[in-house]
């Protein structure tokens, strides 16, 4: 009994302070954690209700601001840009990246040169892809004008000069950007499928297609979800490559939430506004995110 | 190279600190006067406070005011105020001057009689708020100008408008001569400036006040006020076809003849200097449209932050000073091509177009700017409206008006 009692007095202790070095040092970056990020966006969610402009002040409205921003077209322009752009990037950057990758897969020659050729623009930031997709979209010098001068006189192709279309130019110099590295993603994650696997399938008599898309690909599932992840990261704080490419324009047919979150903190010296903006991206990537984890972290335990 | 540049700065530094009297004061001046012209404007700004013993230090920030601003106004929150700082006078600073962030220059302008040597008299009001005084204007800029390359006009065989309505009648046959009638470029500015100055001109002085002076939004959707929208109806479609983003770039266009006009500010004549074209003989400029003369005041100030340190407080002081002498103005401004906030200087060698500005000012046919009545919020909701009003052709005029009546009835 005695002997219980002790071992046990003595082993709550040791829970605490095991490993109580790494703990210590990870005391840093979980304050950080909490304080900027936890800390910053409920500060944010607080001052999104009142009517702060040049500085903020604990002025409170209501939802003034959030009835404000859904009635304002170019906040409702955003959000469908954002959508069309979304789904659209999301959709073909996994699937050029993946057929991208099988191909390179295929045991061809100069493969470390075309990986090479096709990661090449992931190296460039966005705000270069913009430019040079802003030059190479213009009518007067870009495609247009260079499949004019060779005699397809009315040829026609300006998206960026067209609100209808304009975000469909904005998806092309993001696709060019991004899918090199998805197609490294998927070219890892192909890499990773034991031989044995193709084998088998070819004893079975199975076409390589369906092999990849039925046996190969469900195999891939890690790699698939945080090719999802850092997708989907990537499109919802776009922000950079319209900004280089189109400045939102023409008029309001290419802005997205992130820049009007950023227009109206510091252009229209409305934080409040601004604050409730980026409180409804939060709340955007909460609804996509929190079924998800709940899918994905619920069904483990 | 970087170490031969740093003894190189250091021996200046300390050949400065050896030369320059004792109260010699390091003074660090903010703005966003990057482009040639401008810069050599502020050279002269620089020189003249250097000439006082004191030692500006140039903290310009490229990318325009609007990417300027938010540095400024982020330093001066931040805690890391800078010794003087440029910013459109009118509402651009209100809130830190609200907060008591700014200086008071209220005794310095009472010693220097500014209200009697600043001209015209409402411009120091936008510099004053609750009877204080906080800025000091250095020039007026007055958006309400209309540029035509005479050459496009030639081409298309139709003499040069003398009224935005002839110009709107000669529109057809500059379209023929494969020219755009009017370049207006994409940034959201341009075209919000450009209704603005419409507004002024086809509804005039009083529609102009009453919408956004009195923010009367009923009077904003009513029919006096479609008139106007008619107009902008007419300048979007005369503007198809210009697909470019820079006011200069548009400019370029009108100096090349690619383009009939364009409804700018004062400024653009800057860019006809430069490429050496004459007012007059190879463009001509109509102030307010050729409608309404009118001409607005708006335009740069220097703003200073409070400050601690007592040297640098009395080095604000000089430089508000100097930046309102008579020869400070004349010597900036000529470079600049705005007007000086004196009218007792002498501008003998202004252009044509300058002339006809300071004529108007002279006879005191002056208005505030939506700079000086609107904040920048509803700014930029004006120019979210008007960008997509002249981008998208399926925005119909009452659509627009509809919104824009909604906005002013929301101004402040």
């Amino acid at each position: 009994m005695r002997h219980f009692t002790m071992s046990s007095a003595a082993r709550r202790p040791s829970r605490l302070f095991r490993n109580f070095s790494a703990k210590i040092a990870s005391v840093p970056m979980i304050l950080t954690a909490l304080v900027v990020f936890v800390g910053g966006t409920l500060w944010t969610v607080l001052y999104s209700f009142t009517n702060s402009r040049l500085l903020p002040r604990l002025n409170f409205v209501g939802l003034d601001q959030y009835e404000r921003l859904w009635a304002t077209p170019r906040w409702l322009v955003s959000i469908e840009n954002l959508a069309i752009y979304g789904i659209l990037s999301l959709i073909f950057s996994l699937v050029i990246g993946f057929v991208l990758a099988a191909l390179l897969d295929q045991k061809i020659r100069f493969e470390d040169t075309l990986r090479t050729i096709f990661l090449y623009p992931f190296a460039l930031s966005f705000v270069v892809t913009g430019v040079v997709w802003q030059w190479l979209l213009n009518p007067d010098f870009g495609v247009q004008a260079v499949v004019r001068s060779l005699g397809w006189e009315s040829f026609a192709f300006d998206p960026l000069y067209n609100s209808s279309i304009v975000i469909y130019g904005v998806l092309i110099a993001a696709l060019w950007q991004g899918t090199g590295f998805v197609m490294c993603l998927m070219l890892a994650g192909l890499r990773g499928i034991d031989e044995d696997i193709w084998k088998a399938a070819r004893v079975d008599g199975i076409p390589a297609w369906r092999t990849y898309l039925f046996i190969v690909l469900p195999m891939m599932r890690p790699v698939l979800v945080t090719t999802l992840v850092i997708i989907a990261a990537g499109i919802v704080k776009v922000y950079d490559l319209v900004v280089a490419q189109t400045s939102g324009g023409p008029g309001i047919a290419s802005e997205v939430p992130a820049k009007y979150v950023y227009d109206y903190m510091f252009f229209a010296q409305n934080l409040g506004q601004g604050f409730a903006a980026s409180t409804m991206m939060l709340l955007s990537v909460a609804i996509v995110i929190v079924p998800w984890a709940y899918l994905e972290f619920g069904r483990r335990r | 190279m970087r170490r031969i540049l740093t003894a190189a700065v250091l021996a200046a530094g300390t050949a400065l600190g050896f030369a320059g009297p004792a109260f010699a004061t390091d003074l660090e001046v903010t703005h966003w006067w990057t482009s040639g012209g401008e810069a050599a404007a502020v050279a002269e700004l620089a020189k003249a406070f250097d000439a006082t013993g004191n030692k500006w230090v140039d903290g310009a920030i490229a990318g325009s005011g609007g990417t300027a601003r938010p540095i400024m106004i982020s330093r001066i929150t931040g805690g890391d105020p800078m010794g003087a700082t440029q910013f459109n006078h009118g509402r651009q600073a209100e809130e830190l001057v609200q907060a008591g962030l700014m200086r008071d220059l209220t005794d310095i302008a009472t010693k220097g009689k500014w209200t009697d040597v600043v001209r015209p008299k409402g411009l120091l009001d936008s510099c004053t708020i609750d009877g204080k005084i906080y800025c000091v204007p250095v020039n007026i800029h007055s958006w309400q100008w209309l540029w035509l390359s005479n050459d496009a006009f030639a081409k298309a065989g139709v003499a040069v408008p003398k009224t935005w309505d002839e110009y709107v009648a000669a529109a057809p046959a500059l379209e023929k001569a494969g020219i755009v009638p009017l370049a207006v470029g994409g940034q959201p500015w341009q075209s919000a400036g450009a209704f603005d100055v419409l507004l002024l001109a086809v509804g005039g002085t009083d529609a102009f006040l009453k919408v956004y002076k009195d923010k009367d939004g009923a009077f904003a959707g009513g029919s006096e006020i479609a008139k106007v929208f008619k107009a902008a109806d007419d300048a979007r479609k005369m503007s198809k076809g210009t697909n470019v983003q820079d006011w200069n770039q548009a400019t370029n266009m009108v100096i090349t003849g690619k383009a009939g006009g364009q409804i700018m500010g004062d400024w653009a004549q800057g860019e006809f200097q430069v490429a050496g074209k004459v007012a007059g003989k190879d463009y001509t400029c109509l102030p307010g449209l050729g409608m309404n003369s009118a001409l607005a005041t708006a335009g740069d100030a220097f703003y200073f932050p409070l400050l601690k340190d007592a040297d640098k407080a009395k080095a604000q002081e000089v430089l508000a000073e100097t930046l309102l002498d008579p020869k400070t103005q004349v010597a900036f401004n000529l470079k600049k091509g705005s007007l000086p906030v004196r009218g007792d200087v002498d501008l003998a060698a202004a252009n044509d177009c300058m002339k006809k500005g300071l004529d108007i000012l002279a006879k005191g046919d002056v208005i505030p700017w939506t700079d000086q009545l609107l904040s920048q919020d509803t700014q930029k909701q004006k120019e979210d409206l008007f960008s997509e009003f002249f981008a998208k052709p399926d925005l119909t005029v009452d659509e627009a008006q509809k919104r824009f009546a909604g906005i002013i009835s929301s101004a402040d």
